[in-house]
């Protein structure tokens, strides 16, 4: 079936403007098979109705001005971790450390690995279906560098992937894969906006009993644009948990497709967004309950003002025999003038009849009385509502088991509030 | 110390006048009762005098030690020296107990040009307070007064006062849900706070927390004024009577 004429052209328009890449050429060649059957998605896509792609699947990444950070230290800064970082998209061994790791095998996408030609882009192309994601396809099929890193036993520190924004033209395409073998831990952690348009997939395949964590930051460029996916696989009794900060962004689509394989498996995903003023926040999460006995968690928050927009779309899918299921799914919104607006659309589709599924989604505004009770207290107003903000956010905050981790992220949100205070 | 004259309050919301001239004046050292039917603008009084929005004063002013309590922000005000007790003390999920009352006192005694509190002697200042209350540990550790029960909210109000000392204390119906045993450790924690230099108005439905708070002045409050003032003796009349005889020829 061909695409549609102008699916087309803008298809061949894009992969115009892209790089032929060497490594595992065949998941690379699938892939492109993929994004050629799908095209690249368009704003009349019910699944992008609420985010115009545009700017993301244009051939040129749109301009973006780096962030001044000030005096401010980089996120994570105190955590003993195993850096790598991508400047631009680009690898930078003089910022990296030795990609040597107790329970740790690393490599990277440009020399991968022997185990990646079973993995690279697998995740990916199961997660085309019920749902087409083209990016994540075009992503695997033109990917520049990324890690792969296979995970045999208890990772001795987190590792860090940072990325940092340079060039404000720069374009970057970055795929991580992530294998855990049975009873394997790892915390995996991403800060910094990449580029000035940023498309990344990882994926994360984790074998029964086997735990995964994963905290990231989206960086602070006021009109970086990225579009993300996680795909992950979860087999019995294994642990999956991810959260992430944005604040600021012009465009951001972070997408979640996550699939329980194994019975007794938890899955947890959590986002917190700050937007002030040009700032488009699209959280969509894709969750297939096709095992017993299986929790999931969506718990997203998210805080507009001066016009920022936040979308959240949300699935949970319970497959026929998948009973005993656990699913859970709060979108919330905190606007904090008139001009901002929430958009979210949950879903539930259940085929199983033993099964404890919920969902809410919320707007609303700073609570007016407990922000008199807190000055009536000697709390200034400025204070006041930035505590009332980051209470708004502790649910999804409370989802990082690493309390070290979970104070820098606060920290990170207490600045970001003291910087927008009008 | 505060001195109210005149006072006129509408609701910002709709004409409606819910105050009509109040006239009071509390010295330091001295506990005032004000006791009146439903609707006679009590709490508003009280909500009126810490800032919170919603009402507009018409006519009067309201002063403490002389300062001008109306043009000041609620936090401004507090850190003059005003506190009330909250009727309904509010919750705030996602905000630990202890970080309120740490930002509140800090805020406080910044506002004051006063050295902040290190973690430490916070830590031992509140144990302490808490104790005479009889607040465990783990009340303290939870968000702010989210899951209290309704002592424990009034509880936690009266700690917040002896943490944060202020000089001019409103208690507006703090007996309101109380059992006998939670009033007496609620007003015991009062009583440990009165000396000369603060001033308590306790505003209230019934002449009980009066038997344990006793007040050297009591005001009798209807339709938005204050029409009979007394001393402890005009409670007991107020018990066994109740308000008709007082309000004839009122409204």
């Amino acid at each position: 079936m061909g695409l549609i004429a102008p699916k087309a052209e803008a298809l061949a328009a894009r992969l115009g403007a892209l790089t032929a890449q060497a490594s595992l050429p065949e998941a690379r060649a699938r892939a492109l098979d993929r994004v050629g059957a799908s095209g690249l998605p368009h704003r009349r896509d019910e699944y992008w109705r609420y985010t115009d792609p545009a700017s993301l699947v244009a051939p040129q990444a749109p301009k973006a001005a780096v962030f001044d950070p000030r005096d401010e230290a980089p996120l994570f800064d105190a955590i003993d971790r195993l850096k790598i970082t991508f400047v631009d998209g680009v690898f930078a061994p003089d910022l990296s450390d030795d990609l040597t790791l107790a329970g740790v095998e690393i490599s990277r996408l440009a020399a991968p690995a022997p185990w990646a030609e079973g993995a690279y882009g697998v995740l990916e192309a199961l997660g085309q279906s019920p749902v087409a994601r083209p990016l994540a396809a075009l992503n695997t099929a033109f990917a520049t560098d990324g890690v792969l890193i296979r995970v045999t036993g208890r990772a001795a520190k987190p590792v860090s992937l940072i990325y940092i924004h340079k060039s404000e033209t720069s374009d970057a395409m970055l795929h991580h894969c992530v294998s855990l073998d049975p009873g394997a831990e790892l915390t995996l952690l991403e800060n910094g906006p990449a580029a000035a348009r940023f498309n990344k997939v990882l994926e994360v395949e984790v074998a029964d009993g086997a735990r995964f964590h994963h905290i990231r930051a989206q960086g602070r460029d006021h009109e970086r644009r990225a579009v993300t996916h996680i795909f992950a696989r979860l087999g019995a009794k294994s642990l999956f948990k991810s959260f992430t900060l944005s604040a600021n962004g012009i465009l951001t689509r972070n997408e979640a497709v996550i699939t329980f394989a194994g019975d007794e498996a938890r899955a947890h995903v959590a986002g917190a967004a700050m937007g002030d003023g040009a700032f488009h926040h699209d959280d969509t999460v894709f969750i297939t309950h096709g095992a017993v006995a299986c929790e999931s968690r969506q718990v997203f928050k998210k805080v507009l003002k001066h016009g920022a927009v936040g979308v959240f779309q949300g699935k949970i899918l319970v497959k026929p025999g998948a009973q005993k299921t656990d699913g859970y799914q709060i979108s919330q919104s905190l606007l904090l003038d008139e001009d901002s607006q929430f958009l979210a659309k949950p879903e539930l589709e259940i085929y199983a009849d033993d099964v404890k599924c919920s969902h809410g989604s919320t707007s609303g505004a700073i609570d007016e009385t407990a922000l008199y009770y807190l000055r009536s207290r000697g709390v200034p107003k400025r204070r006041a509502q930035s505590l009332l903000v980051l209470a708004f956010l502790a649910d999804s905050i409370a989802e990082i088991e690493d309390e070290a981790i979970a104070e820098d992220i606060r920290a990170r949100l207490e600045s970001w509030l003291e910087r927008h205070e009008d | 110390m505060l001195e109210i004259k005149n006072l006129h309050v509408k609701l910002e919301a709709e004409d409606k006048q819910i105050l009509k001239g109040v006239d009071l004046k509390i010295g330091a050292g001295e506990v005032h009762a004000i006791m009146g039917p439903n609707g006679s603008g009590k709490s508003t009084l009280s909500y009126v005098l810490s800032g919170r929005e919603g009402y507009e004063v018409t006519e009067g002013e309201a002063t403490l030690d002389g300062v001008d309590l109306l043009e000041m922000e609620p936090e401004e005000r507090a850190a003059a020296g005003l506190f009330l007790a909250f009727q309904y003390p509010v919750e705030i999920p996602g905000v630990g107990n202890m970080v309120f009352l740490r930002t509140a006192l800090n805020a406080q005694r910044k506002a004051r040009g006063e050295e902040e509190i290190s973690a430490g002697d916070f830590l031992k200042l509140v144990r302490e307070k808490a104790k005479t209350l009889k607040i465990d540990a783990e009340m303290l550790k939870r968000p702010v007064n989210v899951g209290f029960s309704g002592g424990e909210k009034k509880r936690n109000e009266i700690l917040q006062m002896a943490i944060l000392e202020p000089k001019m204390c409103i208690l507006d119906e703090t007996d309101s849900g109380l059992d006998v045993d939670a009033m007496k450790l609620v007003s015991e924690g009062v009583n440990a706070l009165r000396s000369e230099g603060r001033s308590f108005l306790v505003i209230t439905h019934y002449q009980r927390l009066l038997d344990h708070i006793k007040p050297d002045v009591v005001h009798i409050m209807a339709a938005g004024r204050i029409i009979k003032t007394g001393g402890p003796e005009l409670a007991l009349e107020v018990e066994n009577n109740g308000y008709a005889d007082l309000l004839e020829g009122v409204v």
